[in-house]
C-alpha cells in the first residue's frame, strides 16, 4: 500500500483499499511534483527541506513551474537546484538579490526568487540585499535565519543570539565585541522598495501552516509588480546548535523568537494586497 | 550606400556598438576613465528596449551580469581597473559557470587608487587568471577608437561561441580619445541558448547555472572540459597585426595605445636605417606565441613597450624560449612614452648588441 501510495503521488487519487472494512481513504497529501524525488543532503531536523517543499507545492498549486526561476546561494542551500524542479541559478556568496535583479529585470513577467541564509543575506550580500529591495526589485527573498554559518559547521552570523555559542564564539557571542543580532526583516521594512515583510517560524504546524500562506501571497504579489516581499523564516540547526530536533524546536520558541518576533513587519496598504 | 562614419571617443564608439552589437542589457559602476561607457547606454538602451541598470557596486555589477547571462540574455559591463579587480569574484564563477559575457577594463595606471591615467598594469590580472581557480577569459587589446567598437561585435560572438567571458583590455588613452570609426553591417550569429533559465516546461529537465562541482572526480572532469575549451582558443583565435618583419633585424612587441607609439618608433627607427619591424598581439590570451617564436629565428633581439613594469616580456620570453635576447621597456603612472625615447632606446640596445 506505502509503495503504491508513492508511484501515484504525481497526481492526488482516490484509493480504495483493499481492506475488508468498508472505508474509503481519500489521499489528502502528496510529494509536490515540484520537487524532485531524491534524497536531500540536509542534516535529520532540519527546515531546509521543509521549506524548500513547502516553496515547491506554492509553485505546484499556483501551476508556474514554467514561469519560476530561483536562485541558490552559497551556504547549506547551495544544492537548492538539486530538489527544486524548476530552472535555477547558484549565485556566488550573497549575491543572490543581484543575480535576481537581472532575471526579474529582463523577464519581468516570470516569478522570481532568492533562497538565502543568515551568512549569504545579512552579512557578505547585506549590500546586494538592501540595494535590490531600495530599488523595490520584484521578487521573494526567502530568508533562511538559523543565527548560524550551517555549512561551514556553526560559526557566528550576523544574527547569531547574545551569549549563544557558536565555534567562532566559543564563549559565546559578547555584544561589546561583535555587536548585536541583525534584524533583518526589521531593517529592510524601512526601506520604501518593500512591499511584503513577515517573520515566520516553521517548527510548529501551525508555523508551517502561517509560513506556507506568507509563501503563497508573496508569490502572488509578484504579479502586482510593487515591490520586494521577503520573508525571514527563524530555522533550526541541530547540527551545529548541538541539539536534538525538538530541542531545536524549543529553542526557537524559548529563545530566538525574543529576539526575532514573529509576525508581519510589513504589509500592502489596505486595498493594495 | 553612404558610410557609416562617425567621429567618436573611445568609449562611446564602444558603447554605440554594443546597441548594435543587439546588446540586451548594461550592468555597470561609475569609474574614471570609462565613465562614458555606463552614461551613453543610460541615455541610448532604454529608448530601445534595452536594460541598463546602474548597480550599487562592481561586485554586484558583474553578479547582475551572471544572472542575465545565465537566462541567456547578450550582458555586459565596463569599469577600469580598481573594478575590474572588485570583479574578479564573479568573473571566475561565469568561467567556471560557462556564461557569455563582454567585460570591458578600460585600464588605468595602479596599484591601488593609483591614477585615472593610461595604464597597462592590469595584463597579469587579465591573461593569468584574476580572479580564483584554474581558467582563462579571451582577453582583446584595442588600439584603436574604430577597434574599440569592431571588439565589441567580436567578443559577444567569441563568448558566445565558446561559452566564456571575453574581456576587452584597453585603456585610459584608447577609451577617451578621438577618432573615426566606421560601424559595419552586423549579422548575429545564431546560437544554442537552451540551457538558459527561462522557465521550464514540461517538455524539458530543469536548466541550472553553477560553477560547483562537489565531487572531485566531477570536478576534475569539468577542469579537463574547460582546457580542452581554453585549447581551441588557443589554436582558432590568436589575432595579431605584423608590420614591417620581413626583414627585420629588431622587433617591437606592443599592445594597444603602446602599439601606436611604437609605430611611429619603427617608422623613425627605419629613417635612421635600423630595420625594425612590430608585432601587435591583438588577443592577449591566447597569446601569438608560435608566431613569436618563428621570427625569434629570424630578428636578433625583442623589445616589448608596456605602460607597466614589465609583463608581457614575460609570455614573450616564454614564446621565445631563449632564441634571442628579449627586453622591456616602459613608462609608469600614466606617463606614456615617447616614439623617440623608445628608438632611443633602441638604439642603446643596439649598439649594446654590436658592441658584443
Amino acid at each position: 500500500m506505502q509503495t503504491e501510495l508513492l508511484e501515484l503521488a504525481t497526481e492526488p487519487v482516490v484509493l480504495v483499499p483493499q481492506c475488508h472494512d468498508e472505508e474509503v481513504y481519500e489521499q489528502v497529501y502528496h510529494r509536490p511534483t515540484t520537487l524532485v524525488d531524491s534524497p536531500m543532503h540536509y542534516c535529520p531536523g532540519c527546515a531546509h527541506s521543509l521549506v524548500h517543499k513547502l516553496i515547491m507545492e506554492v509553485v505546484e498549486e499556483m501551476g508556474i513551474q514554467e514561469q519560476t526561476i530561483g536562485v541558490a546561494p552559497v551556504g547549506c542551500s547551495v544544492f537548492a537546484y538539486d530538489y527544486m524542479d524548476i530552472d535555477m541559478q547558484e549565485a556566488a556568496h550573497g549575491r543572490a538579490c543581484a543575480v535576481a535583479t537581472a532575471i526579474k529585470r529582463l523577464m519581468p513577467d516570470k516569478y522570481v526568487f532568492t533562497y538565502q541564509g543568515d551568512g549569504d543575506l545579512a552579512s557578505i550580500g547585506i549590500a546586494e540585499t538592501i540595494h535590490a529591495i531600495n530599488r523595490g526589485e520584484n521578487f521573494l527573498i526567502v530568508f533562511m535565519n538559523n543565527a548560524v554559518y550551517g555549512m561551514t559547521s556553526g560559526q557566528m552570523a550576523p544574527t547569531t543570539l547574545p551569549g549563544m555559542h557558536t565555534t567562532t564564539s566559543p564563549l559565546g557571542r559578547d555584544t561589546s565585541f561583535y555587536g548585536f543580532p541583525l534584524k533583518i526583516s526589521e531593517l529592510m521594512a524601512t526601506l520604501q522598495g518593500s512591499y511584503y515583510v513577515t517573520r515566520q517560524v516553521v517548527n510548529s504546524a501551525n508555523g508551517v501552516r502561517r509560513t506556507k500562506k506568507a509563501l503563497e501571497k508573496a508569490f502572488k504579489y509578484q504579479e502586482l509588480k510593487k515591490g520586494t516581499c521577503l520573508i525571514e523564516i527563524i530555522a533550526n540547526c541541530p547540527s551545529n546548535w548541538k541539539m536534538t530536533p525538538v530541542e531545536t524546536n524549543r529553542f526557537i520558541d524559548e529563545e530566538m523568537v525574543g529576539t526575532f518576533p514573529v509576525g508581519d513587519v510589513k504589509v500592502p496598504k489596505a486595498g493594495e494586497g | 550606400m553612404v558610410e557609416d562614419i562617425r567621429l567618436m571617443k573611445g568609449n562611446e564608439a564602444l558603447a554605440e556598438a554594443a546597441i548594435l552589437a543587439g546588446c540586451d542589457a548594461y550592468f555597470g559602476y561609475p569609474i574614471t576613465p570609462q565613465s562614458e561607457v555606463l552614461e551613453y547606454l543610460a541615455r541610448e538602451m532604454p529608448p530601445r528596449g534595452r536594460l541598463v541598470l546602474q548597480a550599487e557596486s562592481e561586485v554586484s555589477s558583474i553578479n547582475m551580469v551572471y544572472g542575465a547571462a545565465g537566462a541567456g540574455f547578450r550582458a555586459m559591463t565596463s569599469s577600469s581597473s580598481p573594478g575590474i579587480s572588485l570583479m574578479q569574484e564573479g568573473i571566475s564563477y561565469m568561467a567556471g559557470a560557462e556564461l557569455p559575457c563582454l567585460i570591458v577594463n578600460v585600464n588605468r595606471a595602479g596599484p591601488g587608487l593609483g591614477t585615472i591615467q593610461p595604464g597597462q598594469g592590469d595584463y597579469f590580472q587579465s591573461v593569468k587568471g584574476g580572479g580564483h581557480g584554474d581558467y582563462h577569459l579571451l582577453v582583446l587589446a584595442p588600439n584603436s577608437v574604430q577597434e574599440m567598437a569592431d571588439h565589441v561585435f567580436l567578443g559577444f560572438d567569441l563568448a558566445d561561441k565558446y561559452l566564456n567571458p571575453v574581456l576587452i583590455l584597453s585603456d585610459g588613452a584608447i577609451g577617451q580619445m578621438m577618432e573615426k570609426v566606421q560601424f559595419k553591417p552586423y549579422k548575429r550569429p545564431r546560437v544554442d541558448k537552451s540551457w538558459a533559465t527561462v522557465g521550464k516546461p514540461p517538455t524539458r529537465m530543469r536548466n541550472f547555472i553553477t560553477s560547483l562541482h562537489i565531487l572531485p572526480e566531477r570536478m576534475e572532469q569539468h577542469n579537463l572540459m574547460l582546457a580542452a575549451k581554453y585549447k581551441e582558443m588557443e589554436i582558432t583565435e590568436v589575432r595579431y597585426e605584423e608590420m614591417n618583419t620581413a626583414d627585420a633585424d629588431y622587433l617591437l612587441v606592443a599592445y594597444g595605445l603602446c602599439a601606436r607609439i611604437c609605430h611611429k618608433a619603427m617608422d623613425i627607427a627605419r629613417e635612421k636605417g635600423l630595420k625594425v619591424g612590430l608585432l601587435r598581439p591583438i588577443t592577449l590570451w591566447p597569446f601569438p606565441e608560435q608566431r613569436l617564436n618563428e621570427l625569434a629565428g629570424q630578428v636578433k633581439q625583442m623589445l616589448t613597450v608596456e605602460l607597466n613594469t614589465g609583463q608581457m616580456v614575460q609570455d614573450v620570453k616564454l614564446a621565445v624560449n631563449g632564441k634571442v635576447p628579449v627586453s622591456y621597456y616602459g613608462r609608469l603612472g600614466g606617463m606614456v612614452p615617447t616614439p623617440e625615447e623608445i628608438v632611443h632606446h633602441l638604439e642603446t640596445l643596439t649598439n649594446y648588441h654590436h658592441a658584443n
